[in-house]
């Protein structure tokens, strides 16, 4: 039988669930390997835990051949959902992993989209149309086992939407409680919680409450205590955490969850605490939290440096700030700049992590550069004579600025090695001033004499201090 | 102005004052600009470290920002520690203000989603102490916010400066609503000085103070920031060929 096929052979006619000796009929050469249940759900649960180190804190298997992920309270570390979908594919696709996303409200909405949305790898369902995006996938997407969907089938049910608008008692009565449970499940009528991967070796600390908790107070003490017996728990095997997910269980059965990432490996409880206790206004405890669990997801062997000689002083440490506004704003939107060697302004700029190592390097400064550069160059009006003087007015934004100084060109060359497009392309750029001294960076797209070296209109590009 | 022979009793009054508006007992430290005719006429001697200020850019400066962001880079410059640069949209250009002595190796941003992100994350540094300076983009101030800020500023001994940045030249109007700032600059351009040659010179700013606490205002007009983020005087002011005064604060 067979379990799984790729593109080619299901190109070829080959489906899942044939007989191998009626396929390798069909196709000559086939190449066959059996198949290996335990190495794949092995394999999947590797796939699991890399997951729940770098997407979210609540990952756990679905077998036989899906994962889901709980990515409530973690999209945005991601820069929103459209983007941790992109990220994630294209992180699979490289370590060549046929990858089909989706993103729900429900777990069971997720896992319908992601077999049976054939139209995109990753799509995502707006928050409450989960009914809507449902009806037109076929049965077999609920998760019922196969004898109750042809059963179905014989009865003149062919999409889930079919399916929601019928009386459910004698569906129950037919084919047990099961169809309805999963179809609610589905549409989110009833929870469905995610059993998290928990890896072995994980440090983990928890506390059950006698009494349901939900003023930020209590929540701030028991994070209190739960960071301090983390850090003993760290310190005992020489570690520091750079990811801790903090998990409440709510009294109705939900799980809310909190991610802080830290920028280096830390066991500070004190810098710990802050770091969650900033958190607490996005955990909603609802009617109650019974449980916190708070796992280090990823630790890093930490060992103790000196701190200070007394010959010099140490630079102030910063990395509390850092990691305080990176869980803040997102990690992408804390960085420092550190140049790269290009000519072309836009590209001589890169951002590097906000705690990288001192670069020592700065940009040539044999021109002026501009205090501001405007995120593309916009086009403006102009009157030059070409080929190499500066324009006597500009007008940008509908303001005519008349040029009484000016300085240039200074001429910069496309990279030609980079694309085709740019193996003749010029820039001559000028810095003007105008008669109240407002100061302008503008170009020239052509070198002023050659039609093939750019459109010969002006452009602004930055504006001076 | 200031006064050529000490007064006690001034003096005397002006503690007094501090210590009700809730001063510290100590007094704060001071960044000089390294210009005369600009110290001489601050009440301390100087920029107050610990404290807000408010810079923006006069006409239209006041939606790019170009002059102000220069004025604050010079600012944040001249002191030795990191600085953080809370922005809405990142349209600096790091080799620009490497040009006005802002090592990009000093300088973290923090780009925020919205105004309030920026405040929230210009109060964190400012809290922190461990940074000289935090720069902030901001076009609204409350008096709040401002008095915020101003607290943190004064608990860190850490320089922050809001830079007022507005969308149109109408929301400038905003400037002069009362804010907890020390005090409140307003940098315009103006034509640089003929050269000899054709071409232009070093940038020349208009430097107002536009309001000082227990200080009076004034305005000036100064050049540009150089390489090390000093301002200069320019040359028939101060009264030399201007080959020395472009190289008293040369490029080092």
């Amino acid at each position: 039988m067979i379990t799984a096929a790729c593109e080619l052979a299901i190109g070829q006619g080959l489906r899942i669930g044939m007989p191998v000796s009626k396929a390798q009929a069909m196709v000559p050469d086939l190449r066959i390997e059996a198949a290996d249940p335990a190495a794949d759900h092995q394999s999947l649960e590797r796939l699991g835990l890399w997951l729940l180190q770098r997407i979210a804190p609540i990952v756990a298997v679905d077998p036989p051949d899906g994962v889901v992920i709980d990515v409530t309270g973690a999209d945005h570390l991601h820069g929103g959902e459209e983007a941790l979908l992109e990220m994630l594919l294209g992180r699979l696709t490289l370590s060549g992993i046929t990858a089909h996303l989706a993103i729900a409200d429900t777990w069971g909405a997720a896992h319908a989209l992601a077999r049976h949305h054939r139209k995109t790898k990753a799509c995502i369902a707006l928050p409450g149309s989960t009914a809507s995006v449902l009806a037109p996938l076929p049965l077999a997407a609920l998760r019922l086992p196969p004898a109750t969907v042809a059963g179905l089938l014989d009865l003149g049910f062919a999409t889930i939407g079919d399916l929601i608008d019928t009386p459910r008692a004698p569906l129950t009565l037919r084919f047990g409680p099961d169809l309805c449970r999963r179809l609610d499940q589905a549409l989110g009528a009833v929870g469905e919680p995610i059993d998290p991967l928990r890896p072995e070796g994980l440090i983990e600390v928890r506390r059950s409450f006698a009494e349901p908790i939900g003023a930020a107070e209590t929540i701030a003490r028991s994070i209190t205590r739960l960071v301090t017996d983390l850090c003993t728990a760290l310190e005992a095997r020489g570690e520091g955490a750079r990811r801790l997910d903090l998990l409440c269980w709510r009294v109705d059965n939900r799980i809310e969850t909190v991610r802080v990432g830290l920028a280096v490996a830390q066991r500070d409880p004190k810098r710990l605490t802050r770091l969650l206790c900033n958190k607490i206004p996005s955990i909603d405890p609802g009617f109650g939290i019974e449980i916190m669990t708070l796992t280090a997801a990823l630790a890093e062997p930490l060992v103790p440096r000196q701190a200070t000689t007394l010959l010099e002083q140490a630079p102030p440490d910063i990395t509390d700030l850092v990691d305080m506004l990176s869980n803040r704003v997102g990690h992408r939107a804390v960085y420092r700049l550190a140049p790269v060697a290009s000519d072309v302004p836009e590209r001589s700029v890169t951002r590097i992590g906000a705690l990288s190592p001192d670069q020592g390097i700065g940009w040539p400064g044999h021109w002026p550069r501009p205090s501001r550069l405007l995120p593309r160059p916009e086009p403006i009006d102009t009157m030059a004579l070409m080929p190499d003087h500066p324009p006597n007015w500009i007008s940008w934004r509908g303001i005519r600025y008349r040029v009484v100084r000016a300085d240039g060109p200074e001429r910069i060359f496309g990279e030609w090695w980079k694309r085709d497009a740019e193996a003749k392309a010029v820039r001559d750029y000028f810095c003007i001033e105008d008669e109240a001294g407002h100061r302008f960076w503008i170009f020239r797209a052509g070198d002023g004499e050659d039609a093939t070296t750019g459109s010969h209109c002006w452009f602004i590009h930055g504006v001076f201090g | 102005m200031t006064d050529a022979v000490p007064r006690p009793n001034i003096a005397a009054l002006r503690a007094r004052i501090a210590h009700l508006e809730g001063a510290e007992t100590h007094a704060r430290k001071v960044l000089p600009f390294g210009v005369d005719a600009l110290d001489g006429r601050l009440p301390q001697g100087g920029l107050e470290m610990g404290c807000l200020h408010e810079v923006a850019g006069g006409g239209r400066g006041a939606l790019d920002g170009a002059a102000a962001a220069c004025f604050a880079a010079g600012i944040a410059a001249r002191q030795p520690r990191p600085v953080l640069w809370c922005v809405t949209q990142a349209d600096l250009f790091a080799p620009g203000l490497e040009q006005v002595g802002l090592f990009p190796d000093r300088v973290i941003y923090v780009e925020a989603g919205d105004e309030n992100a920026v405040l929230a994350s210009m109060e964190e540094g400012l809290r922190h102490g461990g940074l000289g300076a935090v720069v902030a983009d901001v076009a609204s101030l409350s008096m709040t916010a401002s008095r915020r800020l101003h607290l943190a500023a004064k608990a860190s001994g850490t320089i922050g400066i809001a830079l007022r940045r507005w969308r149109r030249e109408a929301d400038a109007s905003d400037f002069g609503q009362p804010t907890a700032a020390m005090t409140r600059w307003r940098v315009s351009v103006l034509p640089s000085a003929p050269l000899p040659v054709p071409g232009i010179g070093r940038a020349r700013w208009l430097i107002e103070l536009i309001r000082a606490r227990a200080g009076e205002s004034f305005d000036l007009e100064l050049e540009g920031c150089d390489g090390t983020g000093h301002l200069g005087l320019p040359a028939p002011v101060a009264n030399r060929p201007a080959t020395q005064a472009g190289r008293q604060y040369g490029l080092g």
